[in-house]
């Protein structure tokens, strides 16, 4: 900062100093004290089924210690008929900084809208989840603060569900856990519904031992599941809570739900 | 030699140079509250200890005991109020013994102030005195480097704001010790539920003339819904890497060893929540 | 005599030391407000069945000092929408003519369907986002109040970062803090809305101005308070608080030992 007050003239400028002070532009790079970035805490999880996929996010919107509301929804209907988005069979969910989720969402929706409109016929989730990757990494110096998840059914009927990093990388999964509590959720995740570290009870020892294998889990497992894994976030997580809301995809449809949590 | 020594800063700028963090304390969030009333005093708090944004514990207790009607709420870095009331307690103790006197609440304010600005805010204690004396009832704050008020009504923690817009709006002059009791836990309730560093319940002590009372969770506005899942499992899901069987005869080498009553009874003085 | 045109009639540098030229540089990097200088401290706003209500006090702060104690907050935009403003002065100024110009433009090409609250709120957030996206930020914190496209309540914020998010309760800066728990204890959610009236609303509003008042060291007790409603904005620009009370200060005796 110091190089900003030498008093020194423009460079080229006229020397008009008594003491001819000498013309040197200014050096270095300016310092800016403005973080474009906040974080507004929450957290985001998706599972895939057979034929469906769930995605889940809790709806408080936070700034430091202050809960900005109790009702921010994180979870995104994409394309579809309209500004309700009616028709639509993909859901993107992002956290982390809000303003970039909103400019994200509005991006990619306005693209899939125009897909229709351009070829005559929905995207598939996996042509918009390369395009999504696509919109992430074009701001790669100046990166949308935010971790999105996307889900749909596929082209064979099944559940997808396409997690993202800020940067664009994406890859597909089962289940993804993202926000505040990723880290408290996702062990959870893989325990339960990837059965990591539980083994066939009597299947021996060592070399014998069998892992138990995962299974795409019924419907009513996961909604359970979901609920359980944010109930317990909101224990130990002081950004989660306030309240649910999930979607669920299949080939009907979005069904959209609202379980109210606790708000302290 | 005399005088100060000042190596361990030196070694902790480099360390600090170096990359090493300081060393994480549990604490911070809180609101903590207090409010004269006629006849006495009221302190209450809220009951969650925080880690950054993880709670640390859901039921902590931030009311701690001073001399038998002086009652100090915590809040700042949970270990400094822990172990700041208990040397002062510990030394208010051996003053009244000493003199044979009750102890007074300034004497309490005025050893926590003290202590405090000996070590320049570094002991990271925010405290609520409250307790009723031979000259009165009496209510502090002490900040951690050492300045201290008295006034009728107090907050203090980073639920103070929440709290004090409850004392703004509702405190009056000469409150019974019922009204009194419903303010502070109103305003702690504004805590838990508008500061994310508070949560859980509410702890109130009130402090009369006669005695003193200690409600622990007092109110719990915030009980965990049961599980949708049963997360029990089967015996033998979990991988034995190796097994090594230790007697009975060869443990009692080391410590004693008590039987259990039965399978039913457990040892740990505070039982986990498992699912059955 | 100097010989140097551009010297004359300036301080001299021997005798006041040299002029910080950077002010002057034009080849140098673009200099954004980089810090608000000029600033008003809290908004509150509050829905309630039939509109919504919003204030903030009238002073705008230099730093400590309450260098302007008759600075208008709220902004009527037309008869469904009020903006009210917290954080940097002239960067409100700003948003006050971009309105301005936004109004006329709208007044010359459509008749029917005047912007609402809102629209106004999604343009406003776009306004904001883009500045924070050219790292150009308009250092301020808005709450937009009013009614939305079927005439029901409408408040929603927008801060310097572009963030935006709605709720039946609003407040910036200060009143984030010491306001919105007042505000919350009467709308805890939407549903509650529908069961508060216009007198409740302006009650707690009030209340509100008040408690900010006791608290806040960047506030004052003239302020300004505006109903939105279908049938128009009532906006008051010269309230002064009113009992206001001080009785906690009676039996304060000093900070410690002090009895007398």
């Amino acid at each position: 900062m110091a190089s900003v007050f030498t008093g020194a003239p423009p460079q080229g400028g006229p020397g008009y100093s008594f003491k001819q002070t000498p013309t040197v532009a200014l050096s270095g790079e300016r310092q800016h004290s403005f973080y474009p970035y906040t974080d507004n805490g929450g957290s985001t999880l998706g599972i895939s089924g057979a034929d469906f996929t769930i995605l889940a996010g809790d709806t408080r919107s936070t700034h430091g210690y202050n809960i900005n509301t109790r009702y921010a929804p994180k979870l995104f209907k994409i394309g579809g008929e309209g500004p309700e988005n009616k028709g639509s069979r993909i859901v993107l969910s992002v956290v982390g900084f809000a303003a970039d989720g909103d400019a994200l969402k509005e991006r990619l929706d306005t693209i899939v809208k125009m897909y229709k409109y351009q070829h005559g016929k929905s995207i598939t989730v996996a042509a918009c989840a390369q395009r999504l990757s696509h919109i992430l990494y074009n701001k790669r110096f100046f990166p949308y603060y935010v971790h999105a998840i996307l889900g749909g059914i596929d082209e064979d009927g099944k559940g997808a569900l396409y997690s993202y990093d800020p940067v664009g990388s994406y890859e597909r999964e089962q289940c993804r856990a993202a926000g505040a509590a990723a880290s408290l959720i996702m062990p959870f995740l893989d325990n339960q519904v990837n059965l990591k570290n539980q083994y066939e009870p009597g299947s021996g020892t060592g070399h014998d031992l069998q892992a138990k294998l995962a299974q795409p889990l019924p419907r009513k497992d996961v909604e359970d599941l979901v609920r359980d894994a944010f109930t317990s976030a909101v224990e130990r997580h002081i950004e989660v809570g306030d309240g649910l809301q999930m979607m669920i995809i299949t080939k009907d449809g979005i069904e959209e739900t609202f379980t109210p949590l606790k708000k302290d | 030699m005399p005088g100060f020594d000042f190596s361990n800063h030196n070694r902790n700028a480099a360390l600090h140079a170096q990359g090493v963090p300081l060393p994480k304390a549990t604490s911070t969030g809180t609101t903590i509250v207090g409010c004269l009333f006629n006849g006495g005093v009221v302190i209450a708090a809220d009951t969650r200890a925080t880690s950054g944004p993880i709670v640390a514990d859901k039921n902590c207790e931030k009311l701690h005991y001073i001399a038998p009607q002086i009652w100090c709420a915590g809040a700042g870095t949970a270990a400094d109020t822990e172990f700041t009331t208990a040397i002062i307690s510990s030394n208010l103790e051996l003053h009244a013994l000493s003199t044979g006197r009750k102890p007074r609440v300034v004497t309490c304010m005025t050893m926590l102030k003290q202590h405090l600005f000996r070590y320049q805010g570094y002991i990271g204690a925010y405290l609520v005195v409250a307790g009723v004396d031979p000259t009165g009832a009496h209510l502090f704050t002490v900040h951690a480097h050492g300045s201290t008020d008295k006034l009728p009504y107090v907050t203090m923690g980073s639920g103070s704001l929440a709290a004090m817009s409850v004392f703004e709006t509702q405190w009056k002059n000469d409150l019974t010790k019922d009204a009194a009791v419903k303010l502070c836990s109103d305003a702690i309730m504004a805590g838990i539920f508008n500061d994310l560093g508070s949560g859980s319940n509410v702890d109130v002590a009130i402090i009369t003339e006669e005695k003193a009372t200690l409600l622990r969770n007092f109110i719990t506005p915030n009980v965990r819904q049961p599980k949708e899942r049963n997360y029990r499992f089967q015996r033998g899901t979990t991988a034995i890497l190796n097994e090594k069987l230790i007697t009975r005869e060869e443990i009692s080498k080391y410590i004693t060893v008590h039987e259990l009553e039965d399978d039913n009874v457990t040892a740990a003085a505070e039982t986990m929540d498992v699912d059955q | 005599m100097n010989h140097f045109p551009q010297a004359w009639g300036r301080p001299r540098d021997d005798v006041y030391g040299s002029y910080d030229h950077s002010h002057f540089q034009t080849n140098g990097p673009n200099q954004h407000t980089q810090s608000p200088i000029v600033t008003g401290t809290s908004v509150v706003a509050a829905k309630f069945k039939d509109g919504v209500v919003i204030a903030a006090d009238n002073l705008a702060s230099y730093g400590s000092l309450a260098r302007f104690t008759d600075v208008k907050r709220l902004r009527k935009f037309n008869d469904q929408v009020v903006v009210g403003f917290g954080g940097d002065v002239s960067d409100m100024q700003y948003l006050d003519r971009l309105l301005l110009s936004l109004d006329i433009r709208e007044n010359y090409s459509s008749t029917e369907n005047p912007l609402n609250a809102k629209n106004l709120h999604t343009y406003l957030a776009k306004v904001m986002y883009k500045r924070r996206s050219d790292f150009n930020p308009l250092w301020n914190h808005l709450l937009i109040a009013g009614l939305d496209g079927e005439d029901k309540p409408f408040l929603a914020s927008a801060d310097l970062l572009g963030t935006t998010f709605s709720s039946p309760t609003l407040a910036t800066g200060f009143g984030g803090h010491l306001a919105q728990p007042i505000l919350r204890k009467l709308l805890p959610d939407e549903a509650s809305v529908e069961r508060v009236s216009e007198e409740q609303a302006v009650e707690v509003v009030k209340e509100c101005m008040k408690v900010l008042f006791y608290r806040d060291a960047r506030s004052m007790d003239k302020y300004s308070i505006a109903v939105i409603k279908k049938d128009g904005v009532e906006l008051k620009e010269d309230e002064k608080l009113e009992n206001q009370s001080w009785a906690f200060a009676e039996r304060i005796r000093g900070y410690g030992t002090q009895t007398a």
